[in-house]
């Protein structure tokens, strides 16, 4: 994988939660305008990379560049500014403060570009008339709008939105991804993390699959095989059974199968040739 | 009509205690520090005032002007350096910490000011009162007190909903990760929120020295009113601190009516019968973490 371009740009990231080894030389980048999505089951290692790109964690070793500058060891505040913006597994609004509240918030460092208030209360028809209440009384997809907005309306260059799908359903998790062509045209990059695989092929212009930590495979939805999707998210032993089950069709019932197996097997077969 | 005296007195005494508790409960609320000695600060603000006058020659009643900025300042500093790096490490290092630092002032103030009772003049203003019947005097000081404390808690909540800075300070109560996110350095909004709790309570604490004689361990019994009085009210509530304040200073009131020996029980016997019934206070909205 070449870096030239990359607007983020992950070099062989390790990243340890205390004793326990979440992530093992993870390296991607992502383009300008690309959709880049990582896959991978339960306990892989996707929203730990997402958190560290965002400054959650601590990278053990690695670096993480944002077109040039490397931002490895700048607090999550810095990186918000240089324009490294993550939507959180679970929305995490503030649930004290109003919906409006939740996206003056989002403002607070916010960098120049399209996005303020009022452009997210017109890609959100429903928002503004409902800016006064507080986010806790909002709907699961109604907060995960919220999240998204109150992460626009700093204008990343590059948006992490770390599984938007969770508990939602499928038709509102439908109408969330019917968004991502709007972002890219208003120049956002998104790195996306999935669980749901057919979702995240349908969605992402690459696909990068981590297990236990590891990338396993990469390469445009297209051009991937279906085995090969199976075998870099399950782990190398699944035979047989991975015919019956199309790659689109995995989603959170298989994932969770999907790590049982991986636990039992070997871990993956190394990063893709770098 | 000495009943109705009583609650008149209450509320003024809870005007008080509600200015002594706003701060132990923005330290709670926003950081989920337990300050021990936050009664011992107070104390601090107290002889702070007490030895500048003979410095300044300034009148008792202008320290509030030197004293509440200087405690802000020192609130702020004390955040980013000792209370941070205990929380750094956990949440009961913080519980040690505070109460470690209360011994050290205690300690500090018997050494520099001994163990003799001080108390801060302000001449006739303490001994004026405007008499509503012959049977209730109010003393100006402490209806100027219970203003203060009115205009203090309004212009928190102002500060709180209407500012950018109090918004994050919100947000970092709520979800302090959620909060890095978009942009907060939270030791920065850590650091303004002791300023605002320090100087909250040296507000209280040069009041205190106004109205009572004061020895260097007077914190101690004051931090207990102070914690009673935000539980009465309920954790997250600037109103209800105000409430809490009042339904504590009256309950005293009315214990002391009754035999004066009663003054502090009836307030804790309020205290517990709030716990018991209302856990989360009276206006608490948030569960206590």
């Amino acid at each position: 994988m070449s870096a030239a371009g990359a607007l983020l740009e992950v070099d062989r990231l390790t990243v340890h939660h205390g004793q326990l080894r979440a992530l093992t030389e993870v390296s991607l980048a992502v383009r300008p305008g690309e959709v880049h999505g990582i896959i991978g089951a339960n306990g892989a290692g996707k929203s730990t990379l997402l958190r560290t790109i965002a400054g959650l964690h601590k990278a053990t070793s690695g670096r993480v560049v944002l077109d040039g500058a490397d931002v490895t060891h700048a607090p999550p505040e810095r990186r918000l500014e240089a324009g490294i913006a993550l939507v959180p597994e679970g929305r995490r609004l503030f649930p004290s403060l109003t919906v409006e509240e939740n996206l003056l918030v989002g403002r607070h460092r916010a960098r120049s570009g399209p996005f303020d208030l009022a452009a997210v209360y017109s890609l959100f028809g429903w928002m503004a008339g409902r800016r006064r209440q507080r986010a806790a009384q909002l709907s699961g997809g109604e907060q995960q709008a919220v999240a998204i907005g109150r992460a626009l309306v700093a204008n990343p260059r590059v948006l992490l939105l770390d599984e938007l799908s969770l508990g939602l359903a499928p038709i509102v998790v439908q109408r969330i991804y019917e968004l991502l062509p709007k972002l890219l045209a208003s120049g956002v990059t998104i790195l996306l993390v999935e669980q749901d695989v057919s979702q995240a092929m349908r969605a992402a212009s690459r696909i990068q699959c981590l297990l236990e930590g590891r990338t396993t495979l990469e390469g445009r939805p297209g051009e991937l095989s279906r085995e090969q999707v199976e075998r870099a998210y399950f782990g190398s032993e699944v035979s047989g059974s991975g015919a019956d089950a199309p790659a689109g069709g995995l989603t959170g019932p298989a994932a969770a199968v999907g790590a049982a197996r991986a636990a039992r097997g070997e871990p993956g077969e190394g990063g893709p040739p770098r | 009509m000495t009943w109705l005296n009583a609650i008149v007195q209450g509320i003024l005494t809870g005007g008080f205690y509600a200015l002594f508790a706003v701060g132990l409960s923005i330290l709670f609320g926003v950081m989920g520090v337990i300050n021990l000695a936050h009664g011992d600060l107070a104390v601090i603000a107290a002889y702070v005032a007490l030895a500048m006058i003979p410095v300044t020659h300034l009148p008792a009643v202008l320290a509030f002007v030197v004293v509440v900025p200087m405690f802000a300042v020192g609130g702020y500093i004390l955040q980013r350096t000792l209370l941070q790096a205990s929380l750094d490490r956990d949440p009961f290092t913080t519980l040690l910490v505070t109460f470690g630092l209360s011994v050290v002032i205690e300690n500090v103030l018997l050494e520099v000011f001994t163990s003799n009772t001080q108390s801060l003049n302000i001449g006739s203003l303490l001994f004026d009162t405007l008499n509503l019947t012959p049977q209730i005097p109010v003393s100006y000081f402490s209806l100027v007190m219970l203003a203060v404390a009115v205009g203090v808690l309004g212009a928190l909540q102002l500060f709180l909903s209407r500012t950018g800075t109090g918004r994050m300070i919100r947000a970092v109560a709520d979800d302090r990760e959620a909060a890095q996110l978009v942009g907060a350095n939270y030791r920065h909004i850590f650091g303004i929120a002791a300023a605002i709790a320090l100087a909250t309570v040296s507000i209280a604490g040069i009041a205190y020295g106004i109205l009572s004689g004061f020895t260097p361990t007077a914190g101690t019994a004051n931090l207990l009113f102070a914690f009673e009085a935000v539980v009465i009210g309920g954790i997250g509530s600037l109103w209800g601190t105000l409430v809490g304040g009042i339904v504590l200073g009256i309950a005293q009131e009315i214990g002391a009516q009754i035999n004066p020996a009663y003054q502090v029980l009836a307030g804790h016997l309020v205290f517990l019968a709030v716990l018991a019934l209302r856990p989360r206070g009276l206006f608490g909205l948030r569960a206590a973490t």
